[in-house]
C-alpha cells in the first residue's frame, strides 16, 4: 500500500511556507507528523498534487507558559505534551488527554497541530482545545488572523482553515481562579478513536464555578463544546445535583450516530456518565488540593 | 527526486528518492535492511517500527524525505557485533517470541523504553508496547523478556568489584 | 573415548529456541523479503460491490501506464483455463471475475509492474463498469424467498444452499428431550473472525522460462498439498513445481488455502518469463482471504432430575461467503462441530447443519481451530453455563457432575468419536484451587450486595485435532499423514526434513528435542528442515494442532529405526550380540559391563566407515505417519471480569489456564502457545469481528476497524499444567496450538454473563462490545 505521486516542498521559514501556500494552497496538503495524513494518502483517498512539509521550520515545536497562559507551537508532538511537567498542575487537561491520542508511537510523530488541522469529530484535541477555551492562529501571506476553538470546527474534517493558510501556534488562556481539568475517553484498545470523549476544564474561584468548559468527541458532526451545560454550572457549587443537571445538558448537546462502536443513545449516554463522573473527580481534586 | 542523506544503524547513507517513498520502504528495499517489517499499512501495528533520533516511530507512516538528515536505528543495528544487546538475550531468554515478525518492533521499543526508564514496571512496558501488536504470544512473555533485559543492563552497570549482593 | 557432557535437550526441556537466532538480529527471511533479479510486482484490483454484474473492464488506460508490463483480466485467464479453480472444500473459486463479482474485495484484474508504485497507480486507470445487484449478507437473508441467487455460474444451483450435513442419533436425542427434567437454550451466533498473522500472505512466482520449472515461493502452512492443488489447477507437471515456504510470520489458519493472487501471479510469471511477487496489502488479508466461524448456531441442552445431562440437539447454519472454500476434511461438511458434546458424558446428541452461500468473502479457515472444534467447545461450554446459572447450581458442580471419568476412556461420543484420554476432574480441581474460586465466589456476593457487577467464567473444553488418520480424514483425497525424514552424517550431526511446516511454533527446537530422546544426539546438533517441497518428504502440513500428533509422531518412529539400525552398528563394534545391548539416551552399552559402550556419534560414524558385512550404509531414515486416532486435549479456563455498569466495558481482571495436551515436548513452548491463544481468545471474545453492512460492504477492512488487542487490554495470563498421556501417540503428545482459541473465548463470555446474570441477562454474543452490554443493562434498568 503505497501513496501516489506528489510534488513536496520543506520550506524552512514561515515565509516560505505561505508563499508556497499562496500559490499552490488548493492542490496542496500541509504535511507535520503525518500519522493522519499519510495513511489517507496510502489508502489513495487523499491524493494532493503537492505535499509541504513544515517539519523543517524551526520554532513551530516550542511549548511556552506566558502569563498564566500556554502557547503551544503547532509541530508540538503529543509525546511532548504527555512529557511536560510543567503542564500536570495548571494545565492538567492537555497532560491527562496526550496518553489517551493513539499509541505511544504515533504520538512520537503526531502532532497536536496536524490533529487539529485534520478535524476529524474523532479527534481527541478538539475536544480539549473547547474545553480550554483555546485560540489558534492562521498565517498567511496575507498576515496572521486569530481564530477562537469553538468556531475552527466547520464539519467533519473541515477546519476554519483557508487553503494558503497555516497555522502556527495555539493560545491557551489562563485559568480563572483555581482550575482542574481531565480527560474521559472510551476506547475499544489502544490506538482507537474515541467511542465517546470528554474533555473537562474546571475553574473555580469562592467555591463557584466561574467557568466550566465541557468539549465532546465523536458524538456529532465535530468536535463539540456542551455551551449550555458549562453555562448552567457557573456561578453554582458544585452540588450533585448542579453536577448531574450539567451531565444531562451535555448529552442533550451531543447527535452522536450509529455505527460500529454502538448506537447514538449508548454514546450519548456514555457523555452523561463522563460528564459526571469527571466533574465529581475534579470536585475531589479541588477539595484535596484545598485541604 | 529528492537527495537526502540519513544516517542508519551509524552509516551515512546519501539517497535520491521519490517523495512518495515510505520509510519503510527505503530501508526495506534501498538499504537492504529487511529486519523492518510491513505488517499493516495503517500504523496500528507496530512490526515497521525503528528508533528516530532514539525514540520508536512507525516507518510506514512516514515519508523517507522526512527522515533527511536524522539518525535512525534498526533492528540490524541492536546488536555490537556478535554482542547481542540486552533486550535481544532478554527475548530469547524468556521466549519473548514466536513467528519473529513483531519481535525488531518490540525490541526497539523496549530498547527505548529502557534508555528512558531502566526499570519499568510490568505495567509501564505493557503502556510502551501498547502500539505493537503481537499476534503469537499474549505479550506475557515479552513483558518478562523486557524485565530480564533490564536486569542484564542493571547487572552490567553494576561493577562485578561491588559485589554480588545485586 | 571421552563422552560428550552436552545438555541433551530431550523431552521435557524447555530448550530455547533454535529459530530465534535469526529473527533477533533482523536476519529472518519472510516473503517480503526476498528479491530476484528482474522481479515485477503484481497488485490486484478488487471489487468495491458485494455484488455487481460485470458488463466491461477497459485496461486500455492502465496498459499505458509507466512500468506497467501486463494487465491481466479473467478474460485473459479464461483463456488458458485459469479463471475458476477449485476450492478445498470441492466447490469452484474464480480467480478473476468474469461474469459477476460475488463479495467485495473479490480479484477483478492484476496489474504486473516494475515497481507496486507504478502497479497501484495503474490500478486507478482500469476501468469497470459495473451493474450493481442486491446483496445477501447472512444466511437467514440467503434462504428467504426470492433471493437472488449468487452461484449463477454453477449448472444446476438453483438457490443459494450449499449443503445439508448431520451427525448423531436424530431419534435416540428425540427421546432424551422427551424424557427431560429441564431444556435449557441457547441461540448464538459466532462472528465472522480473521486470523489476521502479522504478515499478510504473498508469493514470488519464479517460473523459469528455459526449464519451465516453478519455483514459488509462499507464505504456505501447507507446501506439499498446495503443491499438489497447482500441479491440478494449472496443469503443470507436479515435479516442475516446487514450493518454497520461508519464515512465516504467524498463519493461524490464513496461509492454507490457494488465493487466487497466487495463481494469477504464476500465470503471469508464466507468461513474462520473469518473477512476479505479490504481496497482500492488509486491507487485502482482512477483506478476501480466509475468514473464520460465522456460524449461527442454536443448542438445546437436556437434563434429568438429577442434573445429569442426557441429550444434546443443535441445529446451525454456516455463512460460507461466495464460495464454498472452507478448508476442512472433505467427509465434514461443518468440520469437525460434532464433537459438540465436548468433556460431557452425554448419551445421545444430534447436529444438523446448513451451508449458505452469501456475498461475503469465501474462506472458512480454522482460526487457530481445529475445523471448526472452536464453535462447537464455545456453544457447549456456554449452553452449559447457562444451565448452571438456570438451574441455580454451581457452575463447576455441574461440569464436575457431568465430565467423562477417567475410567471410561477410551470414550465413544453420542457422535461418533473415540476420545483417546482425559481427567478433566482433577484440570478443572486444579483451576479452581489456582484460582482461588471459593474465595472468589465469596468476594462476588459482596461486590454484589454493593450493586457491583462482577463474574467468574469457566469453560472445560475438549479439543479433537492431530488429523488423520487417513482413511477418515483426507484434504482433496489426500490422507492425513505426515511424514519425517532424518539422515544423520558420519560426525554424528542430524538434519531432520519434515512435511510440516512452522510458523513459530517452534518446530526447530521441539523436533530436535523428539531427536535427542529418542536417538540421543544433541538438540543443538539437528537441524530441522521444512518448507520446501523439493527438500522435504510430503506431508499435509502445520494447521488445526496436527505437527505434533503427526509428524512429530513420525520424528520419533523414523528416530527409533535408525535407533533399531544403530544397534546393530553398535554389535557389530563392539563385538557383542544385539540382544545383549542395553540402550541409554546417547549410547549403547553391553549389558553387565557398562564401560563397554559406544556413542551414537561413534556409531553414526561407523555407519559411513565400518559396517557388518552385508549392511547398507548410512544412517537414514523417513517415515509416514498415518494416526491411528486423533488426540483429544482438553483443560479447563477461568476468568474473572469486572463490568463497568455506567459504560458497559469489561475488565478481564485474571485468567488462569489450566492445559493437558500429554506430554509436553518442550514446557516453555506450549506455554507460549497457549498465552497467545488466549490473547487470541480475548480479541475474539471482546473486539475481533468482521462485519458488513447492508449492502455487503465490509467493516473491519483493516487494523483501524478489525481490532487486535494490545498488552494493555489483555492481563497477565496464569498457565498450569496437568498430564494425562495420549495412549495411542508414541511420545504420548498432543497438539496444543489451538487449545486457548477453542477454550477461552466461552470462559470470556462465561465471565459476563455471571456478571449480568441476577440482572436477568442470559446471553450477549460475541464481539462482547461495551454498547451491547450497556444495552442489556439499560434494558433491565440498570445503568450509572
Amino acid at each position: 500500500m503505497f501513496p501516489g505521486s506528489f510534488d513536496y516542498r520543506a520550506p524552512t521559514t514561515l515565509d516560505e511556507a505561505t508563499t508556497v501556500l499562496s500559490e499552490r494552497g488548493e492542490e496542496a496538503k500541509v504535511l507535520a507528523g503525518g500519522q493522519s495524513l499519510i495513511p489517507l494518502l496510502k489508502l489513495r483517498l487523499a491524493s494532493p498534487a503537492l505535499l509541504v512539509d513544515i517539519g523543517r521550520i524551526p520554532g513551530l515545536d516550542r511549548i511556552e507558559l506566558r502569563d498564566g497562559g500556554l502557547t503551544i507551537g503547532a509541530r508540538v508532538r503529543h509525546a511532548d505534551l504527555e512529557r511536560d511537567r510543567r503542564l500536570a498542575t495548571t494545565f492538567a487537561l492537555l497532560a491527562e488527554t496526550a496518553p489517551w491520542v493513539s499509541d505511544p508511537l504515533v504520538r512520537n510523530l503526531g502532532t497536536v497541530g496536524g490533529s487539529l488541522c485534520h478535524a476529524d469529530p474523532a479527534g481527541d484535541w478538539g475536544s480539549v482545545m473547547l474545553a480550554l477555551g483555546a485560540e489558534l492562529v492562521l498565517r498567511s501571506r496575507a498576515g496572521e488572523r486569530v481564530v477562537q476553538a469553538s468556531s475552527f470546527f466547520v464539519a467533519p474534517f473541515e477546519p476554519a482553515l483557508r487553503p494558503d493558510e497555516l497555522l502556527t501556534e495555539i493560545r491557551i488562556p489562563a485559568p480563572r481562579g483555581r482550575s482542574a481539568g481531565t480527560y474521559l475517553k472510551l476506547e475499544r484498545k489502544v490506538g482507537d478513536f474515541a467511542t465517546v470523549g470528554v474533555a473537562l476544564q474546571l475553574e473555580m474561584t469562592d467555591g463557584h464555578v466561574a467557568r466550566c468548559g465541557i468539549g465532546l468527541t465523536a458524538v456529532a458532526p465535530t468536535n463539540r463544546e456542551a455551551t449550555e451545560a458549562g453555562a448552567a454550572l457557573v456561578g453554582k457549587e458544585l452540588t450533585d445535583e448542579a453536577i448531574a443537571k450539567a451531565a444531562q445538558l451535555a448529552a442533550a448537546a451531543a447527535d452522536p450516530r450509529d455505527d460500529i462502536r454502538g448506537p447514538a443513545d449508548y454514546k450519548r449516554d456514555v457523555v452523561r456518565v463522563f460528564v459526571q463522573r469527571g466533574l465529581r473527580t475534579l470536585r475531589r481534586s479541588l477539595e484535596e488540593a484545598r485541604s | 527526486m529528492s537527495a537526502i542523506t540519513v544516517t542508519v544503524n551509524g552509516i551515512e547513507h546519501r539517497l535520491e528518492v521519490e517523495p512518495r517513498v515510505l520509510l519503510v520502504d527505503m530501508i526495506r528495499t534501498r538499504l537492504g535492511l529487511t529486519g523492518t517489517h510491513i505488517g499493516c499499512d495503517t500504523s496500528n501495528c507496530g512490526a515497521c517500527t525503528v528508533l528516530l533520533e532514539g525514540e520508536p516511530v512507525k516507518s510506514c507512516t512516514m515519508l523517507a524525505v522526512q527522515a533527511d538528515g536524522r539518525r535512525l536505528t534498526t533492528v540490524e543495528g541492536l546488536a555490537r557485533g556478535s554482542e547481542l544487546h540486552p533486550v535481544q538475550v532478554g527475548f530469547h531468554e524468556e521466549h519473548g517470541l514466536q513467528c519473529g515478525f513483531c519481535t525488531p518492533g518490540m525490541m526497539l521499543v523496549a530498547a527505548a523504553l529502557l534508555e528512558r526508564n531502566p526499570n519499568p514496571t510490568p505495567e509501564q512496558i505493557r503502556w510502551a508496547i501498547s502500539g505493537n501488536l503481537c499476534r503469537c504470544t499474549g505479550y506475557v512473555n515479552i513483558v518478562k523478556a523486557i524485565q530480564h533485559a533490564a536486569r542484564l543492563r542493571a547487572d552490567a552497570a553494576q561493577p562485578v568489584a561491588a559485589g554480588g549482593a545485586s | 573415548m571421552s563422552v560428550e557432557v552436552r545438555p541433551l535437550g530431550g523431552i521435557g526441556e524447555s530448550v530455547k529456541r533454535k529459530e530465534d537466532a535469526r529473527f533477533l538480529r533482523g536476519k529472518g527471511n519472510y516473503l517480503d523479503d526476498l528479491t530476484l533479479p528482474g522481479m515485477l510486482h503484481m497488485a490486484i484490483l478488487r471489487s468495491p460491490h458485494a455484488h455487481a454484474r460485470i458488463r466491461a473492464i477497459d485496461t486500455s488506460m492502465a496498459q499505458a501506464a509507466p512500468g506497467v508490463v501486463a494487465v491481466v483480466t479473467g478474460e485473459l485467464l479464461a483463456q488458458h483455463k485459469l479463471a475458476w479453480m477449485p476450492t478445498l472444500s470441492g466447490d469452484t473459486q474464480a480467480v478473476l471475475a468474469t461474469d459477476k463479482v460475488r463479495f467485495q474485495g473479490q480479484e477483478v484484474a492484476c496489474v504486473v509492474a516494475e515497481t507496486r508504485y507504478q502497479a497501484e497507480d495503474a490500478l486507478q486507470l482500469i476501468d469497470v463498469d459495473y451493474e450493481v445487484l442486491p446483496a445477501i449478507t447472512s444466511p437467514q437473508q440467503a434462504m428467504a424467498e426470492g433471493a437472488p441467487l449468487i452461484r449463477d455460474d454453477k449448472q444446476g444451483q438453483q438457490d443459494n444452499h450449499i449443503y445439508h450435513w448431520e451427525a448423531g442419533d436424530r431419534e435416540a436425542t428425540d427421546r432424551a428431550f422427551a424424557s427431560a427434567a429441564k431444556v435449557v437454550r441457547l441461540t448464538t451466533h459466532y462472528p465472522r473472525s480473521h486470523p489476521a498473522p502479522l504478515e499478510t500472505c504473498g508469493i514470488v512466482a519464479d517460473v523459469n522460462p528455459a526449464t519451465g520449472k516453478a519455483t514459488l515461493y509462499m507464505t504456505s502452512q501447507a507446501p506439499h498439498a498446495i503443491r499438489t492443488v497447482f500441479s491440478l489447477v494449472a496443469g503443470l507437471p507436479e515435479h516442475q513445481i516446487r514450493i518454497i515456504a520461508p519464515d512465516i510470520g504467524g498463519g493461524f489458519g490464513n496461509k492454507v488455502p490457494v488465493y487466487p493472487g497466487y495463481v494469477v501471479a504464476t500465470a503471469a510469471s508464466l507468461l513474462l518469463g520473469r518473477p512476479v511477487k505479490w504481496v497482500e496489502d492488509r486491507t487485502e488479508n482482512l477483506i478476501s482471504t480466509g475468514f473464520a466461524r460465522d456460524f449461527h448456531m442454536t443448542g438445546e441442552l437436556a437434563l434429568d432430575h438429577d442434573n445429569r445431562m442426557i441429550g444434546l440437539r443443535v441445529s446451525l447454519l454456516s455463512d460460507n461467503g461466495a464460495f464454498y472454500a472452507d478448508a476442512q476434511p472433505s467427509k465434514f461438511r461443518a468440520g469437525l462441530f460434532h464433537i459438540v458434546t465436548g468433556s460431557y458424558d452425554i448419551p445421545a446428541a444430534h447436529v444438523t447443519a446448513d451451508g449458505y452461500y452469501t456475498n461475503k468473502a469465501p474462506g472458512g479457515v480454522a482460526y487457530r481451530c481445529s475445523f471448526r472444534v472452536t464453535e462447537a467447545s464455545f456453544l457447549i461450554e456456554r449452553l452449559v453455563t447457562n444451565a448452571a446459572l438456570e438451574l441455580g447450581i454451581d457452575q463447576t458442580e455441574l461440569r464436575l457432575r457431568n465430565f467423562i471419568r477417567p475410567e471410561q476412556f477410551p470414550y465413544r461420543s453420542a457422535t461418533g468419536w473415540v476420545y483417546d484420554s482425559g481427567d478433566y476432574q482433577r484440570a478443572m480441581r486444579l483451576a479452581m484451587e489456582k484460582l482461588g474460586y471459593e474465595d472468589l465466589r465469596r468476594e462476588q456476593a459482596e461486590r454484589r450486595a454493593r450493586g457491583e457487577l462482577m463474574g467468574i467464567g469457566v469453560a472445560s473444553f475438549t479439543e479433537v485435532v492431530g488429523a488423520g488418520h487417513g482413511a477418515e480424514f483426507d484434504i482433496m483425497g489426500l490422507r492425513m499423514f505426515d511424514s519425517a525424514e532424518l539422515r544423520v552424517h558420519p560426525t554424528g550431526k542430524a538434519v531432520l526434513k519434515l512435511g510440516v511446516k512452522t510458523q513459530g511454533q517452534g518446530h526447530e527446537t521441539t523436533f530436535a528435542q523428539i531427536v535427542a530422546q529418542e536417538l540421543g544426539i544433541p538438540a543443538a546438533d539437528v537441524e530441522v528442515q521444512h518448507g520446501d517441497t523439493d527438500n522435504t518428504p510430503y506431508g499435509l502440513g502445520t494447521y488445526a494442532s496436527r505437527s505434533t500428533p503427526t509428524a512429530g509422531a513420525a520424528t520419533a518412529v523414523v528416530s527409533r529405526k535408525l535407533r533399531d539400525k544403530a544397534r546393530k552398528l553398535a554389535a557389530h563394534l563392539l563385538e557383542a550380540a544385539e540382544e545383549d545391548l542395553e540402550w541409554e539416551r546417547g549410547r549403547f552399552f553391553v549389558r553387565g559391563s557398562p564401560e563397554r559402550a559406544k556413542t551414537i556419534q561413534e556409531v553414526a560414524f561407523a555407519a559411513y566407515t565400518n559396517l557388518p558385512e552385508g549392511m547398507e550404509p548410512g544412517l537414514e531414515g523417513v517415515t509416514y505417519y498415518d494416526p491411528p486416532n486423533m488426540t483429544f486435549p482438553f483443560g479447563t479456563y477461568m476468568v474473572v471480569a469486572d463490568v463497568d455498569r455506567g459504560t458497559g466495558q469489561v475488565k478481564v481482571r485474571r485468567v488462569v489456564a489450566v492445559d493437558d495436551c500429554g506430554v509436553r515436548i518442550n514446557p516453555m513452548i506450549v506455554e507460549g502457545q497457549i498465552q497467545g491463544g488466549l490473547c487470541e481468545g480475548w480479541g475474539i471474545a471482546f473486539t475481533e469481528q468482521i462485519t458488513f453492512d447492508p449492502d455487503g460492504n465490509c467493516i473491519g477492512s483493516n487494523f483501524t476497524d478489525y481490532l487486535l488487542p494490545t498488552a494493555w487490554e489483555t492481563p497477565e495470563f496464569e498457565t498450569y499444567a496437568t498430564v494425562t498421556p495420549s495412549p495411542h501417540h508414541p511420545l504420548g503428545a498432543k497438539g496444543v496450538g489451538e487449545s486457548a482459541t477453542v477454550g477461552s473465548p466461552a470462559a470470556y463470555v462465561n465471565a459476563v454473563i455471571d456478571a449480568l446474570w441476577p440482572l436477568g441477562v442470559t446471553n450477549i454474543d460475541m464481539p462482547v462490545t461495551p454498547d451491547k452490554v450497556w444495552a442489556a443493562l439499560r434494558a433491565r434498568g440498570v445503568g450509572e
